[in-house]
């Protein structure tokens, strides 16, 4: 029994890490297309295919899966573009219109098989279920992957211009609508091999957030994708082996689940990019604008007066700064650029440049 | 191979026509551009001068007419075009360096499944060199000014050492410095007897920049040597709606006072 489970989980880790590294790749051109919806409504609208090849092969055939989700997929692909250029409606209402007009027929389509006897499991496509996945899909599986990664590595130089530039790359002689539309058929094999993993309901998220997250750290294609990869399939395997170890939990929110953390931790922790960084940068270039502020401040005062170690009035400082200079001000006397002294009937303290701090206000620091 | 038409002639355009949706932006243009030429494109909003280049390119499909490039068809004379878009029309966020996008340049001359190689890269820098940024080959081009940005687009373009360049208003929001420097270029690469052909936004430096002129508004309004073409008469046919702007161009025409630009609201 054991040894069973183990069989399993092995199966399952490399189906997703295979699945997540691909995902990620492909999502990585999707979202730098700003075409993210485009991989949503293709998962969805692969539902009827997927339950319209379960009827037609009578039974689970791996293979007959994968083709009518991939013709389903196809079909609302070349819908969105139909209903853009011909009826002229806006991409977003396309998108919508197709996703949810498919993802209907195939909820209905699926309420109607799961009477059929020859239809049992086809409910993990909905979902998801790691479990479903066979050691005997896996030759298939890192086939077509393989086959969709040699593809995007053979036409690498020519996907990086279109993504860029389409109209530059149009220029430059390439076949952009052929090179879209290549992409596009393998976004789609690569959302139909995960199907069975992920779901067609959250199978995007696959796609998304592991090139959301990767483009975060890095600042070229070739390691954005690479980092996708990455991302995708660890979010994959540790999902999978989550859900395959609980009891019925599906695959895909699992997946997501651990693909969303990637991406949290990577919106606000990566350098340069991350929330934590940004943050980080205003702060410091806040507090240097106002220990600039202060410096110029007193050095004014003290020119007025005539008298370059002029003791000025915190309160004037408040004024000038617009806000409580308190903070500055301890900051600058830690540094050793300007000095307190408490005299007279005030109660706050005046301010003083030191030497160092003279320098500093003109510059000479 | 076909026989060429009108093969003295840089860009030649006849009966261009061009519509989006029913609506023409471009009606029957006829127009020649000789070699050697730094040719200005010129008139109000939406008179159809990116449509026109981009018409030339194949970037937008006519209605009718036809484009010869030195008496070729364009998919037959890519080689020799290379063509600037205007700066906003890619998302500069895109994760590339500077050098990556020069290179873009020769990726329609590599053909399918070559790489880039150090000849390809040595060809960029020294694209980079002309535009002043070899200093920033690797550079994120998200961290780039719009000037930069600009000169990059530009590097591009140079790298393909074509014969014909078309340029859509590069000197649109670049500073006064960069301005200048991009304008030398292209007078470099004109002496050099190529041909350039810029749109252009500011009537005030169109005498100074270029030395031939198109007049656009929809049609062809004029077109020939600047000295012919930039006349009261021409601006006032080409910008109908904005005759007070005229107006006030007509005294400062022939003193050389600056003109108002097609920007003014």
């Amino acid at each position: 029994m054991s040894f069973d489970i183990s069989h399993t989980l092995v199966t399952v880790a490399m189906a997703a890490a295979l699945i997540g590294a691909l995902a990620g790749v492909l999502g990585s051109f999707l979202v730098l297309r700003g075409q993210s919806l485009l991989g949503d409504v293709i998962s969805h609208a692969a539902l009827p295919g997927v339950v319209g090849g379960f009827l037609i092969a009578g039974g689970r055939s791996f293979a007959a899966i994968l083709l009518g989700a991939l013709a389903a997929g196809a079909l609302a692909g070349l819908s969105v573009q139909g209903l853009r250029r011909v009826a002229g409606v806006k991409p977003d209402a396309a998108l919508g219109v197709v996703l949810s007009l498919f993802f209907a027929a195939g909820v209905v389509l699926y309420s109607l098989a799961q009477a059929r006897p020859g239809a049992a499991g086809v409910e993990v496509f909905l979902y998801g279920q790691a479990a479903s996945v066979l050691r005997t899909d896996l030759p298939l599986m890192a086939g077509v992957a393989l086959a969709v990664l040699a593809v995007i590595a053979a036409l690498w130089k020519e996907f990086q211009f279109v993504s860029f530039d389409p109209q530059g790359a149009r220029a430059a002689g390439l076949p952009v609508d052929a090179l879209e539309t290549a992409l596009s058929v393998l976004v789609a094999i690569a959302i139909v091999l995960g199907l069975a993993l992920a779901g067609v309901v959250l199978m995007v998220a696959m796609l998304i957030a592991p090139a959301v997250a990767a483009r975060q750290w890095v600042d070229r294609l070739a390691p954005m994708v690479i980092l996708a990869a990455l991302f995708g399939a660890g979010s994959g395997v540790v999902g999978a082996a989550l859900s395959a170890m609980g009891d019925g939990v599906a695959t895909g929110p699992v997946m997501v689940l651990a693909a969303t953390v990637v991406v949290a931790l990577s919106l606000v922790l990566a350098p340069g990019r991350g929330a934590l960084a940004q943050a980080l940068a205003r702060v410091t270039a806040r507090r240097r604008l106002q220990r600039r502020q202060v410096l110029d401040a007193l050095r004014g005062l003290s020119v007025e007066h005539g008298n370059p170690g002029h003791r000025s009035e915190e309160a004037m400082i408040d004024t000038y700064l617009g806000a409580s200079a308190r903070p500055v001000l301890e900051r600058l006397e830690g540094e050793g650029l300007i000095r307190r002294d408490v005299h007279g009937p005030d109660r706050r303290p005046h301010w003083a440049l030191t030497a160092r701090g003279q320098q500093a206000a003109e510059g000479r620091e | 191979m076909d026989a060429l038409h009108e093969p003295h002639i840089a860009c030649h355009i006849e009966d261009l026509t061009v519509s989006y949706q029913e609506r023409p932006v471009l009606w029957d243009i006829d127009l020649d551009i000789p070699p050697g030429v730094m040719a200005a494109i010129v008139g109000p909003n939406g008179a159809g001068k990116s449509t026109l280049i981009k018409a030339v390119l194949g970037l937008v499909k006519p209605v009718a007419g036809h484009v010869r490039i030195f008496g070729q068809p364009i998919r037959a004379a890519r080689r020799r075009v290379a063509y600037v878009p205007q700066r906003q029309s890619v998302d500069w966020d895109f994760p590339a360096t500077v050098l990556e996008v020069v290179l873009m340049g020769l990726y329609g001359q590599l053909g399918w499944l070559r790489r880039p190689g150090r000849q390809a890269r040595a060809r960029a820098m020294a694209a980079l060199e002309q535009v002043g940024l070899s200093d920033y080959a690797r550079r994120q081009i998200s961290q780039l000014s719009g000037g930069q940005q600009q000169r990059v687009f530009i590097a591009r373009a140079l790298v393909q050492e074509a014969d014909l360049y078309f340029l859509d208003e590069p000197m649109a929001g670049v500073d006064a410095v960069t301005e200048a420097a991009i304008v030398a270029l292209l007078k470099a690469q004109r002496d050099a007897g190529k041909t350039v052909i810029v749109v252009h936004h500011d009537l005030q430096t169109v005498a100074r920049y270029f030395d031939w002129l198109v007049m656009l508004n929809q049609r062809i309004v004029a077109q020939g040597p600047v000295a012919q073409v930039y006349t009261a008469e021409n601006l006032r046919a080409a910008y109908g709606g904005q005759l007070a702007l005229i107006g006030a161009l007509d005294g400062s025409f022939e003193t050389g006072k600056p003109a108002p630009t097609d920007r003014a609201p």
